[in-house]
Protein backbone atom coordinates (compact mmCIF):
# COMPACT_ATOMS: atom_id res chain seq x y z
CA UNK A 1 0.00 0.00 0.00
CA UNK A 2 1.51 3.41 -1.30
CA UNK A 3 0.58 6.84 0.51
CA UNK A 4 -1.52 8.81 -2.23
CA UNK A 5 0.26 11.65 -3.70
CA UNK A 6 -2.71 13.55 -4.10
CA UNK A 7 -5.52 14.54 -2.23
CA UNK A 8 -5.70 16.50 0.87
CA UNK A 9 -2.72 15.71 3.50
CA UNK A 10 -4.77 15.16 6.44
CA UNK A 11 -7.12 12.50 4.21
CA UNK A 12 -3.91 10.44 4.28
CA UNK A 13 -3.34 8.14 7.03
CA UNK A 14 0.09 7.05 6.09
CA UNK A 15 1.57 11.08 5.68
CA UNK A 16 2.29 10.64 9.70
CA UNK A 17 3.60 7.38 9.16
CA UNK A 18 6.84 8.55 8.50
CA UNK A 19 8.74 9.34 12.01
CA UNK A 20 9.97 12.56 9.84
CA UNK A 21 6.53 13.80 9.63
CA UNK A 22 5.45 12.42 12.93
CA UNK A 23 7.93 13.85 14.91
CA UNK A 24 6.88 18.18 14.78
CA UNK A 25 3.44 16.42 14.87
CA UNK A 26 4.02 15.01 18.20
CA UNK A 27 6.28 18.19 19.67
CA UNK A 28 2.63 20.17 19.02
CA UNK A 29 0.79 18.39 20.40
CA UNK A 30 2.43 17.24 23.69
CA UNK A 31 1.64 20.91 25.51
CA UNK A 32 -1.83 20.52 24.57
CA UNK A 33 -2.12 16.72 25.79
CA UNK A 34 -0.20 17.94 29.34
CA UNK A 35 -2.44 21.33 29.61
CA UNK A 36 -5.73 19.37 29.48
CA UNK A 37 -4.39 16.64 31.56
CA UNK A 38 -3.29 18.86 34.57
CA UNK A 39 -7.18 20.60 34.04
CA UNK A 40 -8.62 17.84 33.83
CA UNK A 41 -6.54 15.85 37.29
CA UNK A 42 -6.85 19.19 39.21
CA UNK A 43 -10.95 18.85 38.46
CA UNK A 44 -11.10 15.42 38.83
CA UNK A 45 -9.22 15.35 42.42
CA UNK A 46 -11.01 18.89 43.55
CA UNK A 47 -14.35 17.01 42.96
CA UNK A 48 -13.58 13.61 44.00
CA UNK A 49 -11.76 14.85 47.51
CA UNK A 50 -13.45 17.81 47.90
CA UNK A 51 -16.74 17.83 46.97
CA UNK A 52 -17.79 13.97 46.89
CA UNK A 53 -19.77 12.43 49.81
CA UNK A 54 -18.45 9.85 51.90
CA UNK A 55 -19.35 6.36 51.15
CA UNK A 56 -22.24 4.97 53.09
CA UNK A 57 -20.24 1.33 53.38
CA UNK A 58 -16.73 2.74 53.00
CA UNK A 59 -16.18 6.32 53.95
CA UNK A 60 -13.78 8.15 53.42
CA UNK A 61 -11.22 5.40 52.88
CA UNK A 62 -12.69 4.92 49.74
CA UNK A 63 -11.65 7.52 47.73
CA UNK A 64 -8.82 6.09 46.67
CA UNK A 65 -10.76 4.66 43.62
CA UNK A 66 -10.28 8.10 42.07
CA UNK A 67 -7.04 6.78 41.62
CA UNK A 68 -7.44 3.30 41.52
CA UNK A 69 -10.25 3.13 39.04
CA UNK A 70 -8.80 4.93 36.35
CA UNK A 71 -5.36 3.36 36.99
CA UNK A 72 -6.44 -0.50 36.35
CA UNK A 73 -8.49 0.91 33.14
CA UNK A 74 -5.60 2.62 31.56
CA UNK A 75 -3.50 -0.91 32.38
CA UNK A 76 -6.05 -2.40 30.53
CA UNK A 77 -6.12 -0.29 27.97
CA UNK A 78 -2.60 0.85 27.12
CA UNK A 79 -1.86 -3.56 26.67
CA UNK A 80 -4.50 -3.60 24.32
CA UNK A 81 -3.15 -0.16 22.52
CA UNK A 82 0.29 -1.98 22.28
CA UNK A 83 -1.25 -4.92 20.45
CA UNK A 84 -3.30 -2.96 18.34
CA UNK A 85 -0.18 -0.74 17.27
CA UNK A 86 1.84 -4.66 17.05
CA UNK A 87 -1.00 -5.70 14.39
CA UNK A 88 -0.74 -2.62 12.72
CA UNK A 89 3.20 -2.97 12.29
CA UNK A 90 3.02 -6.96 11.54
CA UNK A 91 0.29 -5.88 9.09
CA UNK A 92 1.40 -2.45 7.30
CA UNK A 93 5.22 -2.58 8.27
CA UNK A 94 5.29 0.88 9.21
CA UNK A 95 8.12 1.39 11.93
CA UNK A 96 6.17 4.36 14.20
CA UNK A 97 3.55 1.66 14.78
CA UNK A 98 6.30 -0.21 16.55
CA UNK A 99 7.82 2.45 18.23
CA UNK A 100 4.39 3.55 19.26
CA UNK A 101 4.27 0.31 20.76
CA UNK A 102 7.44 0.07 22.59
CA UNK A 103 6.84 3.97 23.90
CA UNK A 104 3.16 3.19 25.06
CA UNK A 105 5.13 -0.08 26.99
CA UNK A 106 6.39 1.92 30.44
CA UNK A 107 2.92 3.96 30.88
CA UNK A 108 1.39 0.56 31.03
CA UNK A 109 3.77 -1.29 33.34
CA UNK A 110 3.33 2.36 35.51
CA UNK A 111 -0.58 2.02 35.33
CA UNK A 112 0.08 -1.39 36.56
CA UNK A 113 2.21 -0.88 39.26
CA UNK A 114 0.05 1.98 40.41
CA UNK A 115 -3.03 0.23 40.12
CA UNK A 116 -1.92 -2.83 42.32
CA UNK A 117 -0.10 -0.23 45.16
CA UNK A 118 -3.54 1.80 45.57
CA UNK A 119 -5.31 -1.64 45.16
CA UNK A 120 -3.23 -2.66 48.20
CA UNK A 121 -3.52 0.76 49.84
CA UNK A 122 -7.49 0.13 49.86
CA UNK A 123 -7.30 -3.47 50.37
CA UNK A 124 -5.52 -2.74 53.99
CA UNK A 125 -8.12 -0.59 55.84
CA UNK A 126 -11.26 -2.55 53.82
CA UNK A 127 -10.93 -6.04 53.44
CA UNK A 128 -8.28 -5.79 56.56
CA UNK A 129 -5.16 -7.04 54.23
CA UNK A 130 -2.71 -5.67 51.79
CA UNK A 131 -3.30 -8.90 48.78
CA UNK A 132 -4.91 -11.80 48.39
CA UNK A 133 -4.44 -14.52 45.80
CA UNK A 134 -7.87 -13.41 44.01
CA UNK A 135 -8.14 -13.61 40.20
CA UNK A 136 -8.68 -10.05 39.71
CA UNK A 137 -5.45 -9.42 41.66
CA UNK A 138 -3.73 -11.90 40.74
CA UNK A 139 -4.17 -11.38 36.37
CA UNK A 140 -3.28 -7.61 36.89
CA UNK A 141 0.05 -8.85 38.57
CA UNK A 142 0.64 -10.65 35.39
CA UNK A 143 -0.61 -8.32 33.52
CA UNK A 144 2.25 -6.07 35.13
CA UNK A 145 4.81 -9.05 34.37
CA UNK A 146 3.31 -9.38 30.64
CA UNK A 147 4.76 -5.33 30.75
CA UNK A 148 8.06 -5.74 32.14
CA UNK A 149 8.71 -8.70 29.62
CA UNK A 150 7.87 -7.41 27.07
CA UNK A 151 10.12 -4.44 27.86
CA UNK A 152 13.20 -6.55 28.72
CA UNK A 153 12.97 -8.24 25.36
CA UNK A 154 12.31 -5.35 23.14
CA UNK A 155 15.39 -3.94 25.14
CA UNK A 156 17.69 -6.64 25.10
CA UNK A 157 17.60 -7.58 21.12
CA UNK A 158 20.13 -5.23 19.76
CA UNK A 159 19.09 -4.57 15.72
CA UNK A 160 15.67 -2.33 16.11
CA UNK A 161 14.09 -4.19 13.23
CA UNK A 162 13.36 -7.40 15.11
CA UNK A 163 13.04 -5.65 18.57
CA UNK A 164 10.07 -4.02 16.82
CA UNK A 165 8.70 -7.23 15.34
CA UNK A 166 9.50 -9.30 18.62
CA UNK A 167 8.20 -7.01 20.53
CA UNK A 168 4.89 -6.99 17.99
CA UNK A 169 4.69 -10.67 18.66
CA UNK A 170 4.92 -10.85 21.86
CA UNK A 171 2.09 -7.72 22.40
CA UNK A 172 -0.13 -9.57 20.35
CA UNK A 173 0.32 -13.17 22.19
CA UNK A 174 -0.21 -11.63 25.95
CA UNK A 175 -3.16 -9.66 24.63
CA UNK A 176 -5.12 -12.42 25.72
CA UNK A 177 -4.92 -11.75 29.34
CA UNK A 178 -6.73 -8.73 29.11
CA UNK A 179 -10.36 -10.05 28.57
CA UNK A 180 -9.84 -12.65 31.72
CA UNK A 181 -9.05 -9.58 33.65
CA UNK A 182 -11.36 -7.60 32.69
CA UNK A 183 -14.50 -10.34 33.09
CA UNK A 184 -12.59 -11.75 36.69
CA UNK A 185 -15.20 -9.86 38.48
CA UNK A 186 -17.78 -11.51 36.77
CA UNK A 187 -17.07 -14.90 36.81
CA UNK A 188 -14.97 -15.27 39.89
CA UNK A 189 -16.66 -13.93 43.05
CA UNK A 190 -14.41 -13.85 45.44
CA UNK A 191 -12.48 -10.63 47.84
CA UNK A 192 -12.73 -7.86 45.49
CA UNK A 193 -16.12 -6.12 44.31
CA UNK A 194 -17.99 -5.71 41.75
CA UNK A 195 -17.47 -3.62 38.54
CA UNK A 196 -18.73 0.05 39.69
CA UNK A 197 -20.21 0.83 36.51
CA UNK A 198 -21.84 -1.57 33.58
CA UNK A 199 -22.92 -0.92 30.46
CA UNK A 200 -26.26 -3.00 30.97
CA UNK A 201 -27.06 -1.55 34.61
CA UNK A 202 -25.63 2.38 34.26
CA UNK A 203 -23.38 2.86 37.40
CA UNK A 204 -24.08 2.12 41.16
CA UNK A 205 -22.50 5.53 42.53
CA UNK A 206 -23.25 9.13 43.44
CA UNK A 207 -23.05 11.15 40.01
CA UNK A 208 -20.38 13.59 41.89
CA UNK A 209 -18.18 10.37 42.35
CA UNK A 210 -18.62 9.36 38.90
CA UNK A 211 -18.50 12.12 37.10
CA UNK A 212 -14.72 12.84 39.56
CA UNK A 213 -13.69 9.07 38.38
CA UNK A 214 -14.39 9.59 35.08
CA UNK A 215 -12.40 12.65 34.89
CA UNK A 216 -9.33 11.16 36.65
CA UNK A 217 -9.84 8.85 33.71
CA UNK A 218 -9.81 10.92 31.24
CA UNK A 219 -6.91 12.46 32.95
CA UNK A 220 -4.94 9.68 32.94
CA UNK A 221 -5.45 8.98 29.05
CA UNK A 222 -4.09 12.59 28.37
CA UNK A 223 -1.08 11.59 30.99
CA UNK A 224 -0.68 8.78 29.30
CA UNK A 225 -0.83 10.03 25.88
CA UNK A 226 1.66 13.25 26.57
CA UNK A 227 4.03 10.69 27.66
CA UNK A 228 3.87 8.39 24.82
CA UNK A 229 4.41 11.11 22.29
CA UNK A 230 7.11 12.23 24.05
CA UNK A 231 8.87 9.10 24.30
CA UNK A 232 8.09 8.52 20.36
CA UNK A 233 9.94 11.94 19.88
CA UNK A 234 12.85 10.23 21.69
CA UNK A 235 12.71 6.79 19.98
CA UNK A 236 12.61 8.67 16.91
CA UNK A 237 16.08 10.50 17.45
CA UNK A 238 17.50 7.60 18.35
CA UNK A 239 16.35 5.51 15.88
CA UNK A 240 17.15 8.41 12.87
CA UNK A 241 19.77 10.03 14.39
CA UNK A 242 22.07 9.00 10.87
CA UNK A 243 19.53 10.37 8.85
CA UNK A 244 20.13 14.48 7.87
CA UNK A 245 17.05 15.35 8.96
CA UNK A 246 17.61 14.30 12.44
CA UNK A 247 21.45 15.78 12.03
CA UNK A 248 19.98 19.69 10.87
CA UNK A 249 17.55 20.05 13.90
CA UNK A 250 20.63 18.55 16.43
CA UNK A 251 22.48 21.51 14.54
CA UNK A 252 20.19 23.89 15.44
CA UNK A 253 19.13 23.32 18.73
CA UNK A 254 23.13 23.28 19.50
CA UNK A 255 23.36 26.72 17.80
CA UNK A 256 20.15 28.28 19.99
CA UNK A 257 21.53 26.88 23.07
CA UNK B 1 7.58 -32.74 -0.18
CA UNK B 2 4.08 -32.04 1.11
CA UNK B 3 3.75 -30.50 4.49
CA UNK B 4 2.60 -33.39 6.33
CA UNK B 5 5.17 -35.44 5.03
CA UNK B 6 7.65 -32.49 6.43
CA UNK B 7 5.94 -32.19 9.63
CA UNK B 8 6.23 -36.02 9.91
CA UNK B 9 9.93 -35.73 8.98
CA UNK B 10 10.56 -32.92 11.50
CA UNK B 11 8.94 -35.34 14.42
CA UNK B 12 11.38 -37.86 13.58
CA UNK B 13 14.69 -35.98 13.43
CA UNK B 14 13.64 -34.86 16.40
CA UNK B 15 12.94 -37.80 18.26
CA UNK B 16 16.09 -39.36 16.95
CA UNK B 17 18.22 -36.56 18.66
CA UNK B 18 16.75 -36.79 21.25
CA UNK B 19 17.50 -40.18 22.09
CA UNK B 20 20.60 -39.91 21.51
CA UNK B 21 21.11 -36.98 23.99
CA UNK B 22 18.75 -39.42 26.06
CA UNK B 23 20.78 -38.20 29.48
CA UNK B 24 19.17 -34.20 28.53
CA UNK B 25 15.88 -36.01 28.99
CA UNK B 26 16.65 -37.71 32.23
CA UNK B 27 17.57 -34.34 33.80
CA UNK B 28 14.29 -32.87 33.10
CA UNK B 29 12.47 -35.67 35.06
CA UNK B 30 14.84 -35.55 37.78
CA UNK B 31 14.43 -32.10 37.79
CA UNK B 32 10.72 -32.69 38.42
CA UNK B 33 11.41 -35.39 40.77
CA UNK B 34 13.47 -33.32 42.96
CA UNK B 35 11.20 -30.33 42.68
CA UNK B 36 8.28 -32.55 43.96
CA UNK B 37 10.66 -33.94 46.68
CA UNK B 38 11.88 -30.24 48.10
CA UNK B 39 8.59 -29.03 49.22
CA UNK B 40 7.49 -31.95 51.80
CA UNK B 41 10.70 -30.83 53.44
CA UNK B 42 9.99 -27.14 53.48
CA UNK B 43 6.75 -27.60 54.97
CA UNK B 44 6.49 -30.62 57.16
CA UNK B 45 5.20 -34.18 56.21
CA UNK B 46 1.48 -33.92 57.21
CA UNK B 47 -0.41 -36.46 55.34
CA UNK B 48 -3.31 -34.24 55.22
CA UNK B 49 -1.69 -30.84 54.27
CA UNK B 50 1.16 -32.68 51.44
CA UNK B 51 -2.45 -33.91 49.34
CA UNK B 52 -4.16 -30.95 49.58
CA UNK B 53 -0.78 -29.45 48.15
CA UNK B 54 0.09 -32.04 45.78
CA UNK B 55 -1.49 -31.23 42.32
CA UNK B 56 -0.90 -27.94 42.66
CA UNK B 57 2.76 -28.72 43.73
CA UNK B 58 3.68 -30.88 40.75
CA UNK B 59 2.07 -28.80 38.62
CA UNK B 60 4.03 -26.17 39.48
CA UNK B 61 6.85 -28.72 39.29
CA UNK B 62 5.92 -29.66 35.65
CA UNK B 63 5.91 -26.23 34.78
CA UNK B 64 9.58 -25.58 35.48
CA UNK B 65 11.06 -28.99 34.52
CA UNK B 66 9.25 -27.66 30.56
CA UNK B 67 11.11 -24.23 30.88
CA UNK B 68 14.30 -26.06 31.79
CA UNK B 69 13.89 -28.02 28.46
CA UNK B 70 12.56 -24.89 26.63
CA UNK B 71 15.99 -23.42 24.97
CA UNK B 72 16.57 -26.88 24.03
CA UNK B 73 13.67 -26.35 21.28
CA UNK B 74 15.62 -24.49 18.42
CA UNK B 75 18.70 -23.07 20.27
CA UNK B 76 21.32 -26.41 18.90
CA UNK B 77 19.39 -26.08 15.93
CA UNK B 78 19.97 -22.44 15.27
CA UNK B 79 23.61 -22.18 16.17
CA UNK B 80 24.81 -25.42 14.23
CA UNK B 81 22.53 -23.28 10.99
CA UNK B 82 19.88 -26.50 10.93
CA UNK B 83 17.50 -24.30 11.38
CA UNK B 84 17.99 -21.87 8.24
CA UNK B 85 18.17 -25.03 6.41
CA UNK B 86 15.25 -26.26 7.64
CA UNK B 87 13.43 -22.60 6.61
CA UNK B 88 14.68 -23.04 3.15
CA UNK B 89 12.61 -26.58 2.46
CA UNK B 90 9.35 -25.64 0.54
CA UNK B 91 7.47 -26.28 3.21
CA UNK B 92 5.49 -23.54 5.59
CA UNK B 93 7.74 -22.83 8.63
CA UNK B 94 4.88 -23.32 11.05
CA UNK B 95 4.97 -26.94 10.27
CA UNK B 96 8.34 -26.94 10.80
CA UNK B 97 7.58 -25.98 14.75
CA UNK B 98 4.43 -27.55 14.96
CA UNK B 99 6.81 -30.67 14.02
CA UNK B 100 9.05 -29.52 16.23
CA UNK B 101 6.69 -28.63 19.31
CA UNK B 102 5.17 -32.55 19.06
CA UNK B 103 8.44 -33.52 19.55
CA UNK B 104 9.52 -31.30 22.28
CA UNK B 105 5.98 -33.03 23.92
CA UNK B 106 6.95 -36.12 23.10
CA UNK B 107 10.26 -36.03 25.41
CA UNK B 108 9.26 -33.41 27.88
CA UNK B 109 5.11 -33.14 28.24
CA UNK B 110 4.80 -37.15 28.23
CA UNK B 111 7.35 -38.78 30.56
CA UNK B 112 6.39 -35.85 32.63
CA UNK B 113 2.68 -37.08 32.70
CA UNK B 114 3.63 -40.91 32.98
CA UNK B 115 5.57 -40.04 36.18
CA UNK B 116 3.76 -37.63 37.93
CA UNK B 117 1.27 -40.69 39.53
CA UNK B 118 4.38 -42.01 41.13
CA UNK B 119 4.94 -38.70 43.24
CA UNK B 120 0.86 -38.04 43.79
CA UNK B 121 0.96 -41.59 45.29
CA UNK B 122 3.54 -39.67 47.69
CA UNK B 123 1.75 -37.01 48.20
CA UNK B 124 -1.26 -39.12 49.37
CA UNK B 125 -3.45 -38.68 46.40
CA UNK B 126 -6.53 -41.11 45.87
CA UNK B 127 -6.66 -42.89 42.53
CA UNK B 128 -9.29 -40.90 41.07
CA UNK B 129 -7.36 -37.88 42.28
CA UNK B 130 -4.38 -39.33 40.40
CA UNK B 131 -6.49 -40.04 37.07
CA UNK B 132 -7.36 -36.33 37.36
CA UNK B 133 -3.86 -35.21 37.44
CA UNK B 134 -2.56 -37.14 34.87
CA UNK B 135 -5.40 -36.32 32.30
CA UNK B 136 -4.91 -32.48 32.97
CA UNK B 137 -1.03 -33.25 32.47
CA UNK B 138 -2.21 -34.78 29.17
CA UNK B 139 -4.06 -31.97 27.64
CA UNK B 140 -1.79 -29.25 29.49
CA UNK B 141 1.65 -30.32 29.20
CA UNK B 142 1.12 -29.89 25.21
CA UNK B 143 0.17 -25.66 25.53
CA UNK B 144 3.48 -25.58 27.85
CA UNK B 145 5.63 -26.64 24.58
CA UNK B 146 3.44 -24.80 22.31
CA UNK B 147 3.28 -21.32 24.23
CA UNK B 148 6.86 -21.99 25.25
CA UNK B 149 7.90 -21.76 21.37
CA UNK B 150 7.25 -18.87 20.65
CA UNK B 151 9.06 -17.25 24.07
CA UNK B 152 12.06 -20.03 23.21
CA UNK B 153 12.04 -18.27 19.21
CA UNK B 154 11.63 -14.84 20.25
CA UNK B 155 14.43 -15.45 22.58
CA UNK B 156 16.71 -17.02 20.67
CA UNK B 157 20.26 -15.43 20.43
CA UNK B 158 19.30 -12.51 23.01
CA UNK B 159 21.55 -11.47 25.72
CA UNK B 160 20.46 -13.28 28.53
CA UNK B 161 18.22 -15.28 26.64
CA UNK B 162 17.08 -17.88 29.58
CA UNK B 163 16.78 -15.71 31.88
CA UNK B 164 14.14 -13.45 29.49
CA UNK B 165 12.60 -16.67 28.35
CA UNK B 166 11.11 -17.50 32.08
CA UNK B 167 10.08 -13.92 32.68
CA UNK B 168 8.10 -13.88 29.22
CA UNK B 169 7.19 -17.74 29.26
CA UNK B 170 5.45 -17.73 32.93
CA UNK B 171 3.00 -15.46 33.14
CA UNK B 172 2.00 -17.11 29.64
CA UNK B 173 1.23 -20.16 31.32
CA UNK B 174 -0.61 -18.91 33.92
CA UNK B 175 -4.30 -19.77 33.09
CA UNK B 176 -2.85 -23.50 32.27
CA UNK B 177 -1.37 -23.93 35.69
CA UNK B 178 -4.74 -22.46 37.27
CA UNK B 179 -7.09 -24.46 35.13
CA UNK B 180 -5.05 -27.93 35.23
CA UNK B 181 -4.53 -27.67 39.09
CA UNK B 182 -8.33 -26.47 39.18
CA UNK B 183 -9.39 -29.67 37.95
CA UNK B 184 -7.58 -31.79 40.30
CA UNK B 185 -9.10 -30.06 43.45
CA UNK B 186 -12.41 -30.05 42.03
CA UNK B 187 -12.22 -33.90 41.84
CA UNK B 188 -10.89 -33.33 45.48
CA UNK B 189 -14.05 -31.14 46.45
CA UNK B 190 -16.59 -33.56 45.56
CA UNK B 191 -16.96 -32.20 42.22
CA UNK B 192 -16.02 -34.09 38.34
CA UNK B 193 -13.62 -31.10 37.36
CA UNK B 194 -14.74 -31.11 33.51
CA UNK B 195 -15.25 -27.87 33.53
CA UNK B 196 -12.05 -27.14 33.99
CA UNK B 197 -11.06 -30.16 32.18
CA UNK B 198 -12.80 -28.90 28.83
CA UNK B 199 -11.64 -25.04 29.22
CA UNK B 200 -7.98 -26.77 29.48
CA UNK B 201 -8.70 -28.14 26.32
CA UNK B 202 -9.92 -25.25 24.84
CA UNK B 203 -6.72 -23.34 25.51
CA UNK B 204 -5.19 -26.45 24.06
CA UNK B 205 -6.73 -25.96 20.70
CA UNK B 206 -6.20 -22.23 20.65
CA UNK B 207 -2.77 -22.58 21.78
CA UNK B 208 -1.55 -25.01 19.57
CA UNK B 209 -3.68 -23.69 16.39
CA UNK B 210 -2.09 -20.12 16.60
CA UNK B 211 1.41 -20.71 18.55
CA UNK B 212 3.40 -22.70 15.62
CA UNK B 213 2.48 -19.56 13.15
CA UNK B 214 3.74 -16.99 15.33
CA UNK B 215 6.59 -18.99 16.60
CA UNK B 216 7.62 -19.61 12.88
CA UNK B 217 7.23 -15.42 12.51
CA UNK B 218 10.04 -15.19 15.88
CA UNK B 219 12.10 -17.85 14.46
CA UNK B 220 12.75 -16.14 10.70
CA UNK B 221 13.60 -12.71 13.08
CA UNK B 222 16.20 -14.39 14.59
CA UNK B 223 17.68 -16.28 11.28
CA UNK B 224 17.68 -12.68 9.38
Amino acid sequence: MKPHADGPRWLNIFHFASPYQFYPLAGRLIPLFATLAVLLAIAGLWLGFAIAPADAQQGEGYRIIFLHVPTSWMAMLIYVAMAFWSVMHLILRTRLSAMMAQALAPTGALMAFLSLFTGALWGKPMWGTWWVWDARLTSMLLLFFLYLGFIALTRSIDEPDRADKAGSVLAIVGVFNVPVIYFSVKWWNTLHQGASISIEKGSTMASTMLIGMLLMSLAAWMYSITTTLSRVRNLILQREARTRWVQELLAISANKA
Amino acid sequence: MSSWAFFCTVIRRDLFLAWQQRGDLLVGLVFFVLVACLFPLAIGPEAKLLSRIGPGVLWVAAILANLLALPRLFQADWQDGTLEQLLLAPAPASMMVAGKIVAHWLTTGVPLTLIAPLLGVQYGLSSDLLLMLMATLFIGTPVLSALGSIGAALTLGVRQGDMLLALLVLPLYAPVLIFGSGAVAAVAGGLNGYAELSLLAAIACGSLFLAPWLAAMAIKLAVE
